[in-house]
């Protein structure tokens, strides 16, 4: 429909040739009106239902009654509530540290041999990210099988004991830890990768010349000329860590015994299969600091750029 | 080159291949181990042999599953949704993309920056709202949203539409001025600049942010989860993992088929586009 407006208009505007500055106003509103559907689609399904959630928060049980900050009282005075922020945190964190680590040490394997070859390494090497989360993570429950664990088939073999994958709290965490770095550390390298194309080749000549050892280069010139995407790929690495669902879900359900339950999964539980939506739009709420801490960095960024212009 | 340098390059390279065969071996086991059990049958994976091998390779679970109304179902409800949520996103991105790039109205700025923010807003502070929000529609129209396929089409482009637009952005913003100027001095409209111009031209990053929302609606798990849940309704990821999955029956070789064939689209556009699976994935973060 919009389209049909802009067609009519853009076409009529040289051969009437209007003045200036009706002209100008003329081609912002036709500018607004191709931006209305991206507008309204923000305003009405990701706006609203977000501020819709604090509402929701501050609802009881049969979403009748107000009663305040009442549902954060009550999380509060609940252990598992305060397990889950742990879990989250130390989820989110440490996978994340491992994805970036994983990431930069093998892009700079690949970065290092012949150009032909890199095409076909990077191709392999993305796979895990390529593949639907939700199916990927079927393999590996289907690898941490208690009594059918191929991990396991090999461990007993070496001579070592089967291990617990998803049975024991730790285990298990560790487990869902290990699936989300086997499924982000891609990204990273591809993104580090990309990165490490654009530095210069004359500066490692220079500091090979002034003598700087592989470890100086890292530090003094790789790292330097990487900070902004390492900011950003961590950035984003970090919100959606911390919003983590399929995998959590998939392999443990929050279990053993809620140990490994992240916000989302929690939130799943609480609000869509415990029909309770106030409390669960509560947990979900807790998301906010962490975007509200990205939002910061990358407002920051954009106007520092937009000033340097 | 002096000989000694040159002999540590080489050891530089020999090593960087030793540990890129150990990644990848990492990095590809799951989906190999996903191939091997799709090709056994109950009886070999309950006899746990050898489980890193198939003695006995049938082709039977992809026959049982190419032949199963229901998870024809989730295949179809997937393709469509993709379909429809990647024609959607463009019909939504590509003229706010050319208004924010070239065109510029009051607060345009702003709006492309909140663009980027919204794209950062995760789905898991969103679902709750909108189930509620939902529930809200059919008291008041009569529609029922929840529990139907086609709801998807309406809720994935929010995942796809911020950051599709936001990367072209990006690639309009690349085309020289001149170009566009030249055209509407000669008398072409904005749609003919649009068409004619600015699509041809930045092609490649068009069809980075179609690869880009046809494999993030493929792959959604949370909003399926919460909002089409009966049978008929699924899509293909949590069709598989809700009726599959059985905890007596013993069938994961034809889970771990389900799986593999659910992950075929996006393998299969990504072994012929890599370019543009990549290009789209650096994109956000570059242009920035």
């Amino acid at each position: 429909m919009a389209n049909g407006v802009v067609q009519a208009a853009g076409l009529s505007v040289p051969r009437r040739r209007r003045s200036g500055r009706r002209l100008a106003r003329h081609k912002s509103t036709i500018a607004f009106l191709m931006a209305l559907p991206l507008i309204a689609l923000i305003a009405a399904l990701v706006i609203y239902p977000a501020l819709y959630s604090l509402h929701l928060a501050t609802l009881n049980k049969s979403m009748e009654r107000f009663v305040g900050l009442g549902n954060f009282a009550f999380l509060f005075k609940r252990e598992l509530f305060w397990m889950v922020i742990k879990q989250t945190v130390i989820f989110a964190l440490s996978a994340v540290i491992f994805k970036a680590l994983i990431g930069f040490v093998v892009a700079h394997f690949v970065h290092n041999i012949p150009a032909k070859g890199q095409r076909k390494w990077r191709g392999m090497l993305l796979v895990p990210w390529v593949i639907p989360p939700a199916m990927s993570t079927l393999a590996w429950f289907w690898l941490f099988d208690p009594s059918y664990s191929a991990f396991n088939w090999v461990l007993t073999r070496v001579g070592l004991d089967a291990v617990p994958w998803l049975g024991e709290p730790l285990w298990a965490r560790f487990s869902v830890i290990l699936v989300n770095v086997w499924y982000g550390a891609p990204f990273f390298l591809i993104m580090y990768l990309a990165a490490l194309k654009s530095v210069p080749e004359q500066l490692y000549e220079a500091a090979a010349i002034d003598g700087a050892n592989w470890w100086q280069k890292i530090w003094y010139i790789t790292l330097p000329m990487m900070r902004n995407i390492i900011a950003i790929t961590v950035l984003f690495s970090l919100i959606v860590t911390f919003a983590n669902f399929d995998i959590v879900r998939i392999l443990t359900n929050g279990g053993p015994i809620d140990q490994t339950h992240v916000f989302a999964t929690w939130a799943f539980q609480l609000g869509i299969e415990g029909g309770d939506l106030p409390l669960g739009a509560c947990v979900s709420l807790f998301m906010f600091p962490i975007l509200g801490v990205a939002a910061y960095f990358i407002l920051r960024d954009i106007n520092r750029r937009g000033t340097e212009a | 080159m002096s000989a000694s340098l040159r002999k540590e390059r080489r050891a530089a390279l020999a090593w960087s291949y030793v540990f890129l065969v150990l990644f990848a071996v990492i990095f590809l086991t799951p989906p190999l181990y996903m191939f091997i059990t799709s090709l056994k049958t109950s009886a070999e994976i309950s006899s746990a042999k050898l489980p890193w091998w198939v003695f006995h390779p049938t082709l039977d679970n992809y026959s049982a599953l190419l032949t199963s109304p229901a998870y024809l179902t989730f295949f179809r409800n997937s393709a469509v949704v993709c379909v429809a949520v990647v024609a959607i996103t463009m019909a939504i991105s590509i003229p706010a993309a050319f208004s924010l790039s070239r065109m510029r109205f009051w607060g345009s700025g702003a709006l492309a920056t909140g663009v980027f923010l919204t794209y950062l807003i995760p789905e898991t502070l969103l679902f709750i709202p909108l189930f509620k929000i939902f529930a809200f529609v059919q008291d008041w129209t009569g529609i029922e949203l929840m529990n139907h396929w086609w709801i998807l089409i309406v809720i994935f482009p929010t995942l796809t539409v911020p950051f599709c637009t936001w990367i072209m952005i990006g690639y309009f913003a690349s085309i020289p001025k001149e170009l566009d100027e030249a055209a509407l001095i000669d008398g072409a409209g904005y749609l003919q600049v649009l068409t004619r111009i600015f699509l041809p031209v930045a092609l490649p990053g068009v069809i980075a942010a179609t690869i880009f929302a046809f494999t993030v609606s493929w792959a959604d798990f949370l909003y399926p989860m919460a909002f089409a849940t009966s049978i008929d309704q699924m899509v293909l990821p949590a069709g598989i993992v809700s009726t599959l999955i059985k905890g007596d029956v013993f069938n994961w070789g034809q889970i771990m088929t389900a799986a593999l064939l659910g992950a075929a689209p996006p393998l299969v556009i990504y072994a012929f586009l890599m370019d543009y699976y990549i290009a789209g994935l650096t994109a956000g973060a570059t242009k920035g």
